[in-house]
């Protein structure tokens, strides 16, 4: 079977600088790919790029981004415009702000049949109502009419998720869709995310930096660092191993449920680097207990490790080992 | 127990809507509605519960920031609510806070031993050079470099700010410091940075935390005791690793239960409660129990009549009809 979504060695540069710089990965019918990283990573970047929805000052500079038989990165606008809100729908971390505050929810969410010309033989705004039940909003009719301003932060990621979802995505890219939202909500949204994605088979680009979501959501996980992909494996190997440094520490930090109480904590050493004053050889190795001389010297490819899952780094042999 | 550092008692916060033709009162959001808690010295309480549960508005009446509208605060031996302005003046050299975001938190026209002198300054603390002593040893207490004191807040990243503020925090030899989400707005490699800071600044000088959090997994790791918030109320307090392990309170259990565990296998064989709903309005909160309306397993006795805290355990209690029955049980 052909992924839903392959992305291949994609390049996002802002003046001249990669953000996104060389990443690949693809995600299958069904499937949910999580994408994890701290800020600057590039994770969002990539999204953006795979929506065609950039900032005005970044630059798609290279790579392909196969999509059925379209490859994104290089359609017209107007096939993209097509495309987008139908095939290929987008949640993000503010519901609030990326709805339109003047215009009640329920005709929000029909438009997206009308302008992709769904709407034939069926009252678009009862599909929308539908649509709104679907994802759990009660009352739907009553809601339906409400403004977002109306309506809670929860109801209004529903809202978001209802109008994403109406025109049946093949794939659905969601920025950190809970992130602004309480942990009840969370739970709720993240089981809607689950539920639709059993019913529909929309492959999911799910990206957050929450290892817990995470743990809960994906299938397959990519870790991502200074614009690249480091690590990449099915979400039990991962967690039960990493072949990357920055993955190990990364997960480390995390105080567990299990854990013993105030504990010190491992911890990274450093920053994030900027963009665009990135290290040479292996990003991580200003912050890696493992450096040495190779990892200053060459960027160590995206390699097959075990069976399943991709490594970037020179030393994985020597990972389990170091905490 | 020794006599607790803070001790709040039946605090009430409460905020008039506006309305009507004179801009009279039409209605109450009870943000606080009678909460009771204290925290001893060198203790970490967290406070937990949703945006909207009032746990926010709590640690602002705590610092004098918000005026409560009944209930008292005690530190030490003093009350805080009706003290003159000179004690709340005396008062502010105890009790510091961290916000959340060390962005904001920080004057970017400042350098940061100025920022960090300025509490000293305010309280009229040593001499210029006493105080220039003092931001380098405060720099040096959270892991910075003494030398940075020249520069401006921008040349930090997000973690330093946040060690910064903590120093600022810090220059009064504080008792009593509230975390209000300190580490939620920094990136995930930092955050363990910041709470290794923490843990260790309250080991070697003594200080009392009131921690409000949202990640539970943070508070697990941090607090002695946990309070847990819904909608203006106390509905459980009690040791950490107790109301973790054997939530008594619904609400509790169900917050627990929603926070995805960062391990797949523990994850998926887990019984998850999802709430249905949102938090009601707390300018309209439900009769009973503020919880009812989202409850599974509500009864007629929670829609009408609000639960009682109850002691469920060695200084645990919790506020639930059903679970924690306020009649005196063991009796034949």
């Amino acid at each position: 079977m052909s992924p839903v979504l392959k992305v291949d060695d994609l390049k996002v540069t802002i003046g001249g600088n990669a953000v996104v710089d060389g990443v690949s990965f693809e995600v299958d019918a069904g499937e949910i790919l999580s994408v994890v990283g701290e800020s600057g990573c590039g994770k969002s970047m990539t999204a953006f790029a795979v929506m065609g929805l950039l900032p005005k000052a970044a630059r798609l500079a290279g790579g392909r981004v196969l999509f059925g038989d379209a490859d994104l990165a290089t359609v017209s606008e107007k096939q993209r415009r097509s495309l987008r809100g139908d095939d290929l729908a987008m949640i993000f971390q503010e519901p609030v702000a990326s709805l339109n505050p003047l215009m009640p929810i329920g005709r929000q969410i029909a438009e997206s049949l009308v302008v992709h010309g769904k709407a034939k033989g069926r009252d678009p705004l009862k599909a929308a109502i539908g649509m709104l039940e679907e994802v759990g909003i009660p009352e739907p009719e009553i809601r339906s009419r409400q403004y977002p301003f109306e309506l809670s932060g929860g109801m209004c990621q529903r809202a978001m998720i209802a109008m994403a979802l109406i025109c049946r995505p093949k794939l659905l890219i969601a920025d950190e869709p809970t992130t602004a939202l309480d942990v009840t909500i969370q739970a709720q949204i993240l089981e809607l995310m689950k539920r639709l994605r059993d019913e529909t088979g929309t492959a999911i680009l799910l990206i957050t930096h929450d290892m817990g979501v995470v743990a809960d959501m994906a299938d397959r996980v990519a870790v991502m660092y200074a614009g690249r992909v480091i690590e990449q494996a099915p979400v039990d190997a991962i967690f039960a191993r990493q072949e990357h440094p920055y993955t190990r520490l990364l997960l480390s930090t995390i105080p567990r449920l299990d854990g013993r109480p105030k504990s010190l904590l491992p911890s990274i050493e450093g920053v994030v680097p900027d963009i665009g004053s990135w290290p040479v050889g292996c990003r991580f190795n200003p912050r890696c207990p493992l450096a040495d001389q190779p990892c200053i010297e060459r960027q160590p490819p995206l390699e097959p490790r075990r069976d399943t899952g991709l490594a970037a780094c020179w030393h994985s042999d020597r990972v389990e080992a170091m905490l | 127990m020794s006599e607790p550092l803070l001790s709040v008692r039946d605090l009430k916060v409460h905020f008039p809507i506006r309305g009507g033709l004179m801009g009279r009162p039409v209605g109450w959001v009870k943000a606080v509605d009678g909460v009771s808690l204290d925290i001893a010295r060198g203790e970490s309480v967290a406070l937990v519960g949703e945006s909207g549960c009032g746990k926010s508005t709590l640690g602002a009446a705590i610092l004098g920031m918000q005026k409560p509208t009944s209930g008292t605060i005690r530190f030490e031996d003093r009350e805080v609510v009706h003290g003159d302005a000179a004690m709340r003046h005396a008062l502010s050299r105890e009790l510091q806070i961290v916000f959340q975001d060390p962005v904001s938190a920080l004057n970017p026209k400042l350098t940061i031993g100025e920022s960090i002198a300025e509490p000293l300054a305010i309280h009229g603390v040593g001499t210029r050079r006493e105080r220039r002593e003092r931001v380098a040893e405060l720099l040096g207490l959270v892991g910075l470099h003494p030398q940075h004191a020249e520069r401006k807040p921008n040349a930090f990243s997000g973690g330093q700010r946040q060690r910064i503020v903590i120093a600022r925090a810090l220059a009064l030899n504080p008792q009593l410091l509230i975390l209000d989400e300190p580490v939620s707005a920094l990136d995930v490699s930092i955050r363990s940075q910041i709470l290794n800071l923490l843990l260790d600044l309250q080991q070697r000088l003594g200080l009392s935390y009131l921690f409000i959090s949202h990640d539970l997994s943070v508070v697990r790791h941090f607090a002695d005791r946990v309070a847990v918030m819904y909608l203006g109320h106390l509905v459980e307090t009690g040791p950490t690793g107790d109301v973790f392990a054997k939530p008594v309170h619904p609400y509790t259990e169900a917050l627990l239960s929603a926070v995805p565990l960062p391990d797949p296998v523990a994850q998926r064989n887990r019984k998850r409660i999802v709430l249905t709903g949102d938090l009601p309005s707390p300018a309209n909160p439900p009769k009973g129990c503020k919880f009812v309306t989202r409850c599974p397993l509500a009864q007629d006795i929670c829609r009408q009549t609000h639960p009682p805290l109850v002691e469920v355990g060695e200084g645990w209690r919790a506020a639930c009809h059903i679970r924690a029955p306020a009649t005196i049980s063991g009796g034949p």
